[in-house]
């Protein structure tokens, strides 16, 4: 059934810390090698070894920003399923392939009816659905459903395989529905936010924003050294060994 | 958006099919369709012909177009789902007016009903069509009214120059004269609704970049790597660019092909022309048009940007 539940038990998503993302890819790498041989199996690669072309429900994108004053940021960009309260992907499906859980919110794709229309992927403003060529189906973030409630895990494995490997921690799992739950706390206390909000999709998944920068100006007093120069107006109180060896290399 | 030719032949095909069937309802309610086999057959092989061939072309393009009958199981939310059922259920009254001409040479009275009844289920059917597009918010130069107008009139138009091409073929005098001025009227009508619409997809936005990676707080947002190095599914199918730089010399073909050279092949067809040479200048005047229409719909995909390129790049959608 494609109609949405009215509400959901609990609101399972992710929350990304921008802050803290260091743009590895390893949250991209390990959910498609956990997904590949799990619900949606095989995440088809074409051409691998030459124009690579694949189904991947994780991807890491870089972003610049530059204010009015010329400061910048890089900022990296995971981009999933945001399991949207209101998911248009869900509703726009002719078969009923596509559906939301009523139990946990997770927004999942029944491959053995879909006919691979594609029309969900042209209802989801994320670039969230990936079509599978070779399988002819749609396949997108399962929120590794088959890992989360995996009873043959150990507790702390039982998170989705983006949040168990990203090394910086910039990825948490759990219920946003839950306003006592850590994730949500962590929303309130970093202003997280969604994507696209005048898309009417209330996704479920929040941002955390990078945190502001610290004083850069050159009157900061923890600025580290930048140049040699810097290092070398000290040279008088060095050693008398290492005076010469700069006086001869400054020759 | 890609234009596939599947979607692009479903969309013109079944289109100017189903306004086929309005102008015989109409052409039937007036008592000016004849009632021979002869008849009967060239105009329902033309209607029938269009309909199916375009709604089998549209599942084409599924990946599994064996389990399409699914399709028609989510009428309650679906668009595509209210499509595929109209089309389905529009057979029923149009199929009963077929076997009452076709077998039982009936074409007016209780036949004309039926297909009146089936002339309104053909548009409704066109208007879920519009709808599967005009339905999707990450697509701001679909979702707009022009697109629900645009498949609506561009379907009367090409079904009533059909209408008038063959009765031309079959020199039906007063068919062809109860037909020319409404189909004349949707024509100027026709180009004015996709000159409207191509207004409105200029300032049509509805996200930018900004609001997409919520950024925007440190102001100009650029992309500065993709995730990947080669395009994945979502470029190929939603990042489709090749068009743009072209849209305007192919908007002047979809504009004079479409409705300019068969408004003047009309005119010149009731003014100056009579017998063969009428008949070869109306179907000239329906071959173009849907010459017309077929760069009027590669444009309305390929010129279409969807909201996820907003994360390649793209600044506003």
């Amino acid at each position: 059934m494609t109609s949405l539940p009215k509400t959901t038990k609990r609101k399972l998503g992710l929350v990304i810390d921008l802050d803290i993302c260091v743009g590895c890819h390893a949250c991209a790498t390990n959910c498609k090698e956990w997904n590949t041989g799990a619900k949606s199996a095989p995440l088809t690669d074409l051409d691998p070894y030459g124009k690579a072309d694949g189904v991947w429900f994780n991807r890491i994108h870089t972003y610049e920003t530059e204010d009015a004053e010329g400061t910048s940021r890089t900022v990296h960009f995971p981009r999933s399923c945001l399991h949207c309260d209101d998911a248009p992907c869900v509703t726009v499906c002719p078969t009923g392939a596509s559906y939301k859980r009523e139990e946990d919110g997770i927004v999942l794709v029944n491959e053995d009816i879909c006919i691979g229309c594609k029309l969900c992927s042209w209802a989801c403003p994320y670039g969230a659905r990936e079509y599978d060529e070779h399988e002819g189906v749609m396949k997108k973030c399962t929120l590794c459903i088959d890992k989360i409630y995996n009873e043959n895990l150990p507790l702390e494995s039982r998170a989705p395989a983006c949040v168990s490997t990203c090394p910086t921690g910039a990825r948490s799992f759990g219920d946003l529905g839950d306003p006592n739950s850590d994730v949500s706390k962590l929303v309130a206390a970093r202003d997280g936010y969604a994507l696209m909000p005048e898309q009417g999709t209330k996704p479920v998944n929040r941002y955390l924003p990078p945190r502001p920068k610290r004083d850069t100006s050159s009157q900061a007093e923890d600025r580290a050294p930048r140049t040699l120069e810097y290092v070398d107006e000290e040279a008088g109180s060095a050693p008398l060994l290492a005076r010469l060896v700069d006086r001869i290399l400054s020759v | 958006m890609h234009p596939a030719k599947s979607v692009i032949y479903f969309t013109t095909a079944t289109g100017a099919g189903y306004g086929l069937f309005v102008w015989l309802a109409y052409l039937a309610l007036q008592g000016l369709l004849p009632a021979d086999k002869l008849h009967a057959f060239v105009f329902l092989a033309a209607g029938f012909g269009l309909v199916i061939t375009g709604l089998l072309s549209s599942t084409g393009h599924l990946g599994h177009p064996e389990r399409a009958w699914r399709a028609m199981s989510q009428w309650r939310s679906s668009w595509l789902s209210r499509e595929g059922l109209m089309a389905i259920l529009t057979f029923i009254p149009l199929s009963i007016f077929a076997i009452m001409w076709f077998f039982m040479g009936q074409s007016a009275g209780p036949a004309a009903r039926i297909a009146a009844i089936g002339a309104v289920m053909a548009m409704i059917t066109v208007f879920t069509t519009s709808m599967i597009y005009a339905s999707l918010k990450t697509i701001p130069a679909w979702h707009n009214i022009w697109t629900k107008f645009g498949y609506l009139t561009l379907s009367l138009m090409s079904g009533g120059l059909l209408a008038l091409a063959l009765s031309g073929v079959f020199g039906m005098e007063t068919a062809f004269h109860a037909l020319i001025m409404p189909v004349l009227v949707l024509l100027v009508l026709g180009l004015s609704v996709k000159y409207l619409y191509w207004e409105h997809i200029k300032t049509a936005k509805t996200s930018t970049i900004e609001s997409a990676t919520g950024l925007g707080r440190f102001g100009k947002v650029t992309l500065a790597a993709r995730p990947h190095s080669e395009d994945n599914y979502l470029l190929k199918e939603m990042g489709y660019r090749i068009a743009r730089k072209h849209a305007r010399k192919i908007r002047s073909l979809a504009a004079a092909f479409g409705f300019v050279l068969p408004l003047i092949l009309l005119v010149a067809a009731m003014l100056y022309l009579e017998g063969t040479g009428r008949a070869i200048a109306l179907c000239l005047a329906f071959i173009l048009c849907m010459i017309g229409l077929v760069f009027e719909r590669w444009l309305f995909f390929a010129e279409a940007k969807h909201a996820v390129t907003l994360y390649y790049g793209e600044q506003a959608v």
